[in-house]
């Protein structure tokens, strides 16, 4: 199996006095079709790993090297789109922009790859359809429930078809049967081939995934995996 | 939700991942070498338009700001130019052919004339079709003779040539002019600021006015026409003309003229101009004034700019309140929409694709406010030049600068919030306030 994401020796440290050590060198490695679940307590340093793993911030020590790119030499311009097309991001607050419709939300998702604005709608269209939502394309953020602004939101994380699906407590703000019904969908797509990355303090979710990478003070203290890759 | 829903689908979100650019067309998501972000100007202008969209009240309140200061700019350049444009037209209806010939600084009730050849001497020079005269006398007119003699109001009393309307092309606004009958009867024509002061309008009603001389004999005349306002000889619109005939019975008025008007072919005219004041006065040529009645017209056309100059730098400081205005909004906006540049910045967006947004939407915002500024100025020329009966001249680049710079002020305005919406770390910007 190919590694899609590999950290070596990742420290992060934040500015101040003394600098607040986030991550305090993690060694990490997900294969390709593998779903992995980064476990810990707030504080453990859990948001700053997907901050990395996400390339929205770069290490102070170590390297990252996502799909293959190594991240810590690339400028904004490639970093972005390293972000944009590698990683499909899902965030517990969904993150859909209001005043643009469902189908505008997802079309975004490969506004910043430079494919034309008809593509992006047929894509987008494909998939809200796979999502159970081919009926709300025109809907607005405001005008759906947060289960089905939660499946928006991951149809715009697919669409650019990434190597790693990041998706940051993506049942957070879910009762309990629309949050299961998400674990379900991300459940489903790793089954069709699709890496899974996902970072929560809920134990419960934790258990029931293949592989836990548990946290704590910035270190990964305990991978059921097996440290090697 | 079974798996078969996910089964790999060519060219679906859902296909097998690829490590590949197997993807065909233009339009593929090449994953071999990711490249850098692009933004399509067309989507950046869409991007740009989403936050305006969403606040349509925010939106309107901003651009009206700099559609006022457009709106104000353009109504001063349109009114400036219609005003312009109805001198120059009544330049070109009274014509740049006429010429003044005065003897010396005369002034009203100066004695000093010119030759009585003066009008044969001028109308033998080549270009002349017309030469007319008028004689100042030192009679006073009034409503009638109750009236005390000192309460002139300022009219003259004139003798004239018959040919003085043509000459300056002086129009009537009622009744009829001097004629072939009237030298020796006791007519007399006024001028529309004279009419006015008399409280003559028309002259239905036969209406007389009394005239006397300086020893306060006077006799009643009948006004047989009222002028309208001559621009080109201004003495007329407070003047009593009459007849010399009449005036030499009365007042022992000689033909000299006080004042000659020359109308010339225009292409001649300053080689008229050169030679009038010796042709109408051989023996002191230097002690004749000639000018021209139509230079104070086209000074005029001129004269508006420095007026024009002071209201447009009036609507260029509504200009900058406006964007002023727009930089507060955007600043604001940049505030409220950290999730979204976060957001956008995880799919992708570079950091000069979040100054591109925030930049087209804040000239988006001040160009719409250009535009509608555009129209209301010049809807406000219109009704202005209508009201005034002026030919409406709206300068198209008027129009286009008005756009072109509101676009500016909104990119200017827009820099500093642009600059900081791209310098949010997006990381931060996507953490929940």
């Amino acid at each position: 199996m190919m590694p899609v994401l590999e950290l070596h020796g990742v420290v992060k440290e934040y500015p101040g006095a003394p600098p607040i050590r986030a991550l305090a060198g993690v060694d990490l490695t997900v294969n390709s079709g593998e779903f992995v679940v980064v476990v810990g307590p707030s504080g453990s340093g859990k948001s700053t790993l997907m901050n990395i793993v996400g390339a929205l911030q770069r290490p102070t020590e170590g390297t990252v090297r996502i799909d293959g790119m190594a991240t810590s030499s690339l400028r904004d311009g490639r970093l972005s789109a390293v972000r944009g097309r590698r990683i499909g991001f899902v965030f517990q607050q969904f993150h859909l922009i209001e005043g643009m419709t469902a189908l505008e939300n997802v079309s975004d998702g490969l506004l910043y790859a430079g494919v034309k604005r008809r593509h992006r709608a047929e894509r987008a269209k494909e998939a809200l359809t796979m999502v159970g939502l081919g009926d709300r394309i025109t809907h607005r953020p405001g005008a759906l429930s947060g289960g089905e602004r939660q499946r928006v939101a991951i149809a715009r994380a697919l669409i650019a078809d990434p190597a790693i699906v990041l998706a940051d407590e993506p049942t957070g703000n879910l009762d309990s049967v629309n949050g299961a019904a998400i674990m379900t969908l991300l459940r489903d797509l790793n089954s069709a081939g699709r890496t899974v990355v996902l970072i929560t303090h809920d134990r419960d979710i934790a258990s029931a995934a293949p592989r836990q990478v548990a946290m704590r003070d910035g270190l990964i203290v305990d991978d059921s995996k097996g440290v090697a890759a | 939700m079974s798996d078969t829903v996910f089964a790999p689908l060519p060219d679906s979100p859902f296909a097998e991942p690829s490590s590949n650019g197997d993807r065909e067309g233009p339009s593929s998501v090449t994953t071999a070498g990711v490249g850098k972000s692009r933004l399509r100007p067309s989507d950046a202008v869409r991007v740009g338009s989403v936050g305006l969209r969403t606040r349509p009240l925010r939106t309107l309140l901003t651009a009206l700001g700099i559609a006022i200061g457009i709106a104000a700019m353009i109504a001063v350049v349109g009114i400036s130019a219609s005003s312009r444009a109805d001198l120059l037209a009544q330049i070109d209806d009274l014509g740049t052919g006429l010429l003044r010939a005065a003897p010396g600084h005369s002034m009203f009730g100066d004695e000093s004339t010119l030759p009585e050849k003066a009008r044969a001497t001028a109308g033998r020079v080549g270009p002349v079709t017309e030469a007319a005269g008028l004689t100042y006398t030192p009679a006073t007119v009034r409503r009638s003779d109750y009236i005390d003699s000192g309460e002139t109001g300022g009219i003259a009393v004139i003798a004239a040539d018959r040919n003085l309307l043509e000459a300056t092309r002086t129009k009537l606004a009622s009744g009829r002019y001097l004629d072939t009958t009237s030298p020796d009867v006791p007519n007399v024509v006024l001028g529309s600021d004279a009419a006015r002061r008399l409280g003559i309008t028309s002259i239905a009603n036969h209406p007389q006015v009394w005239i006397a001389d300086d020893e306060g004999l006077g006799q009643w005349f009948d006004v047989i026409g009222i002028l309208e306002s001559s621009p080109l000889a201004p003495e007329l619109d407070s003047a009593a003309i009459m007849g010399y005939g009449v005036a030499d019975a009365l007042y022992e008025t000689t033909t000299s003229p006080s004042t000659l008007f020359v109308r010339a072919d225009p292409s001649q005219i300053e080689a008229v101009r050169a030679v009038l004041a010796r042709s109408v006065n051989p023996e002191a040529p230097n002690e004749v004034d000639v000018s021209r009645p139509s230079d104070a017209l086209e000074a005029r056309a001129k004269t508006d700019a420095a007026l024009r100059n002071l209201l447009l730098g009036l609507g260029a400081v509504a200009l900058l309140v406006g964007g002023v205005g727009i930089t507060n909004v955007m600043v604001i906006s940049v505030l409220e929409r950290r999730g979204e540049i976060g957001v956008r910045r995880a799919l992708g967006a570079g950091r000069r694709h979040i100054l591109t947004q925030f930049l087209a939407e804040a000239g988006l915002l001040s160009f719409l406010g250009g535009t509608a500024g555009c129209a209301l100025g010049a809807a406000v020329t219109a009704i202005y030049a209508h009201q005034r009966g002026w030919v409406l001249d709206v300068p198209i680049a008027a129009l286009a600068g008005g756009a072109g710079v509101a676009l500016a002020v909104g990119l200017l305005a827009g820099v500093s919030p642009a600059i900081r919406a791209a310098r949010l770390d997006p990381a931060e910007a996507i953490r929940p306030a």
